[in-house]
């Protein structure tokens, strides 16, 4: 390459953890069997859940919209293959929490039959815009585990400038290695992905990372990316959690993203490499987001490998495919080790943002490890790349402090778990924070309930106030011979002003529920962004305002007050921050 | 707090508070040599008794505290400060003093308090201080090197004196004590005499002296053997930071701040103050920095704070040490710096990622 060699800079703290990936990149990746069924959670990313828009009973061809995307920060669902709808109802997804959710179920048909779509090779004519609302159309959303939707982020809003675009190829997560296969093997999707993506932010450089524990990927980008002006391929010390958006760009750019702050804010958008190849596939083939590249590994598969999975496979077909020992599994876990999170059920569907699936054996994850009390050795301090100090997070979260935990910044952590892994008690950490984190929104939520119930009280206290002000002025102003009339019947006059008054109250009540909500709304989002799960959850209300979609002004106002409780909810359960 | 589902991460480094504990018992070993080469088996006798009590004296509390026995007991934390504060003993003191120091460590200092990773103090050099200010004489009563003694004893011999005080014929308990060089450089100026005539009086000329003193390690003014047990505690604690089992603020600062100190004031008036390398290798300098001061849950924990704690540490030893009661001043230094190291945590927090510096 013509280019100088990326300027790496240091980010604090970060683990060496046993890297777990050798034993899923023996064999190239292969396809996925088709499943008997396929089971479409209607919600697979961040923001609302999409709608349906067929029936029990339809037939619906491979690649055929199945669900509309429901608000601004949504993404819609497609049929991943040609078949029959038969159930839309609530089915066991992948969440932490180990509920269920309206599901779309596919029984295929077997012929894999495409619905008729639009290649489109000449993008760069288009209006970056246009360009977002083929990707939202498409369905794409961060396939790094984020889940956020990508047509967001590809925004860069009208003010600002986006110096670089961060291809994120780091997959610093111990065992997933489907970002590391697709690189190998289909480089050349992602390079166009990043043409298209550099259009649409008019990004004036970008830089791919991957970490320097896969050289074959690495070269494999390298050559693809040959001779691209403005494009350049970074080679970075293997280390967790440099995938992790903040620290990615500080590993890049050196510049650290503010607090409260987005990568946007300092001019760069993170993207997750798999991402690009997909905008790809929705660009240039018109194909929308169907399948993905999925790590199938643990010690209790024999066959460990990525197989390029259609969306809705049944995750025990997968695991039959690589040849599992059910009885031996004692976690299955979603992503990878150190954020994924543990399943409740093992025929659960792959959904959008499913990168990785841990088949673990007991010994494999050293259970039963008894957590003993701190003892301020400072290791989680040292390693915890946000510069927190866990044993005091740790030390207010147990005593359920939860302003103090606020006052150690416990809203910055990122939930990476370098701390708990480190710790020589064995104290599991990160599950204290999420705890407090929980605490502390639940208490939000209360407060604003109460806060809102006093708006009104004191409202209607004012709204009798003033009632009585204006009938004692009318009083005043009349004179009447018959005062005894005065008040019990009023002039039709009177009525009519009432009506009026009556009316006007109604609209100012209205707005300030409307008010409430979105400010209610607003703090979901905020909540959500600090988690910091994705760079751009706060992106949506600004961006929102100058999108060019005339759809996104607009939902934006009219989203139930549902959509707090969903985001808070999303943000409570989806910790995957890595758009590696 | 209920966790049913397990949650990330899942994945552990394979390390544990014994692992830790065990390291550093294990880098103590070359400290260990050089005193038994020079002082005789006296400590390692009293290692073994104070290992013992201070595991009884742990089990016996967990099971009032109705506490898990097995995990703390087997955590080493007990074990380490019971090695520590043999280490601290002179190698011929009674057993019932390291009982009196090790049972008053686990109990008073260390459960007493809500047991591990709650003392404020060091557990260790709290029994220290306790039983310097309860048996000064017992406390001073040191042993020569062996090289330089009239008479020294075997193992069995050691341990026989140790347990019931009772000595071969021919050797009498003052025939083998001998004030340690801290002490005697000590009473020796505090009558007025100068460094050079304390050493000529202790065997040494002048001029020898001088010369040694520059290169202390092959021992001047009757520290021999001194810095040999300080080298060997050096060498363990640099294994240490090299191993990342401790991190090298602490004992750098606080050595840093002990030599640069001692220095100031030898410079000034080389005739009534000790070399600095005199102050680095003699008492507990070396031991206190790497394996005292360095105990996580008495320290200050950031790394700015670290150094500050450390540098408290340097500065206490030498100011007690030339100017307050007691030869010796590591511990106390230790004690006081404890004491404000919640202080030192409170002022010194690292910027956290992304907030303004
Ligand atoms: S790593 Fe564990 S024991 Fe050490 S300070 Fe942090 S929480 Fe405490
Ligand atoms: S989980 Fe939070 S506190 Fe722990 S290391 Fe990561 S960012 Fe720091």
């Amino acid at each position: 390459m013509s280019m100088a060699p990326v300027k790496l800079w240091d980010f604090h703290g970060g683990i060496h953890p046993e890297q777990n990936k050798l034993q899923s990149t023996t064999e190239p990746s292969a396809l996925a069997q088709l499943p008997k069924k396929l089971v479409l959670p209607l919600h697979q990313h961040i923001g609302e859940a999409a709608e349906p828009i067929v029936e029990i009973g339809d037939t619906v061809l491979k690649g055929q919209k199945i669900a509309n995307a429901n608000g601004y920060v949504s993404a819609p669902v497609h049929a991943p293959t040609s078949g029959k709808i038969i159930d839309i109802s609530e089915h066991p997804i992948p969440h932490p929490s180990g509920l269920s959710a309206l599901a779309i179920v596919i029984e295929p048909d077997g012929r894999d039959a495409w619905v008729e779509y639009t290649p489109d090779q000449d993008y760069s004519e288009k209006n970056p815009s246009h360009l977002r609302n083929i990707i939202r159309e498409a369905g794409i959303v961060g396939l790094g585990g984020a889940g956020f939707p990508s047509f967001i982020k590809l925004n860069p809003g009208s003010q600002k400038k986006i110096k670089t675009l961060i291809l994120n190829g780091v997959e610093c997560e111990p065992y997933i290695t489907c970002d590391d296969m697709l690189m190998r093997e289909d480089a050349h999707s992602i390079i166009e992905g990043v043409h298209i993506m550099r259009h649409a932010l008019q990004a004036e450089e970008c830089v791919i990372a991957i970490e320097d524990n896969k050289p074959e990927a690495y070269e494999s980008i390298c050559k693809a990316a040959a001779g691209i002006a403005g494009l350049r391929v970074a080679l970075v010390p293997t280390r967790y959690p440099q995938g992790s958006e903040k620290q990615l760009v500080q590993v890049i750019t050196g510049k650290e993203v503010p607090s409260n702050g987005l990568a946007l804010h300092i001019g760069v958008v993170c993207h997750n490499v798999a991402t690009a190849a997909a905008i790809y596939r929705a660009i240039h083939l018109g194909q929308p987001l169907i399948s993905r590249m999925v790590t199938i590994t643990g010690q209790a598969v024999k066959q460990p490998r990525n197989l390029e999975v259609l969306i809705g496979t049944p995750m025990d077909e997968l695991l039959q495919q690589c040849g599992a020992e059910f009885d031996q599994i004692e976690r299955l876990v979603m992503g990878g080790p150190m954020m994924g999170f543990a399943l409740h059920e093992i025929n659960l569907p792959v959904i959008k943002t499913t990168n990785c699936i841990i088949a673990a054996t007991r010994e494999e994850l050293g259970l039963d490890r008894p957590a003993m009390p701190c003892i301020r050795c400072g290791a989680c301090a040292d390693v915890c790349p946000v510069k927190l100090l866990p044993q005091q997070l740790y030390w207010h979260a147990r005593a359920k402090e939860l302003d103090k935990v606020q006052e150690y910044d416990l809203f910055d952590c990122i939930e990476c778990g370098c701390c708990s892994y480190v710790c020589p008690s064995n104290i599991p950490l990160v599950q204290y924070y999420r705890f407090a984190k929980g605490a502390i929104w639940t208490q939000e939520q209360e407060h604003k309930k109460s806060d809102q119930a006093r708006e009104r009280h004191e409202f209607r206290l004012m709204r009798i106030e003033r009632e009585k002000r204006e009938r004692e002025a009318k009083r005043a102003k009349k004179k009447a011979p018959r005062p005894k009339t005065d008040t019990a019947k009023p002039p039709p006059v009177d009525g009519a002003q009432m009506a009026d008054k009556m009316r006007q109250e109604a609209m100012a009540q209205r707005d300030s529920a409307e008010a409430a909500r979105k400010t209610e709304i607003q703090a979901a989002l905020a909540r959500v962004q600090a988690k910091k799960k994705d760079a751009a959850p706060k992106t949506d209300a600004p961006v929102a305002a100058n999108s060019p979609t005339p759809a996104a002004a607009s939902t934006q106002a009219s989203t139930p007050t549902s959509d707090s409780d969903s985001s808070a909810d999303t943000a409570t359960h989806k910790d995957h921050e890595q758009s590696q | 707090m209920p966790f049913n589902a397990p949650t990330s991460p899942h994945q552990l480094a394979p390390t544990s508070i014994t692992r830790v504990m065990m390291l550093v018992i294990l880098a103590l070993i070359p400290g260990i040599a050089a005193y038994v080469w020079f002082f005789g088996w006296g400590v390692v006798v009293n290692i073994c008794i104070a290992v013992v009590t201070a595991l009884s004296c742990e089990a016996l509390i967990l099971k009032l505290r109705q506490r898990p026995v097995l995990p703390f007991l087997s955590d080493g934390s007990a074990v380490l400060t019971a090695v520590l504060i043999a280490l601290t003993l002179p190698p011929l003191s009674p057993w019932w003093i390291t009982v009196i120091g090790v049972a008053f460590a686990i109990i008073i200092a260390k459960q007493l308090y809500g047991g591990l990773g709650y003392n404020p103090f060091n557990p260790a050099m709290v029994g220290y201080v306790m039983l310097l200010i309860s048996f000064p004489r017992e406390m001073t009563s040191w042993i020569p090197p062996n090289e330089l003694a009239d008479s020294s004893l075997g193992f069995i011999d050691t341990a026989m004196f140790i347990l019931f005080s009772t000595l071969p014929d021919g050797i009498s308990f003052d025939a083998l004590t001998e004030a340690t060089p801290l002490d005697s450089l000590k009473t020796h100026l505090a009558l007025g005499n100068t460094v050079d005539e304390v050493r000529a009086q202790l065997g040494l000329d002048a001029e020898a002296s001088r010369v040694l003193s520059v290169i202390p390690i092959f021992g001047a003014i009757g520290g021999k053997g001194w810095e040999w047990i300080g080298g060997g505690f050096l060498l363990g604690g640099l294994w240490l930071i090299y191993t990342k089992v401790i991190s090298w603020h602490i004992p750098v600062a606080m050595l840093g701040s002990l030599l640069a100190i001692s220095a100031l004031f030898y410079l000034i008036d080389p005739a009534h103050f000790a070399t600095p390398m005199f102050h680095l290798f003699s008492g507990a300098a070396m031991l206190g920095a790497f394996f005292i001061a360095t105990d996580p849950v008495t320290a200050a924990s950031s790394n700015r704070g670290k150094i500050i704690y450390g540098c408290g540490i340097g500065l206490f030893t030498y100011i007690i040490r030339t100017w307050g009661g007691y030869p010796d001043a590591v511990a106390f230094a230790v004690l006081l710096m404890n004491m404000c190291a919640p202080l030192i945590d409170h002022y010194f927090k690292s910027s956290v990622f992304g907030h303004k510096k």
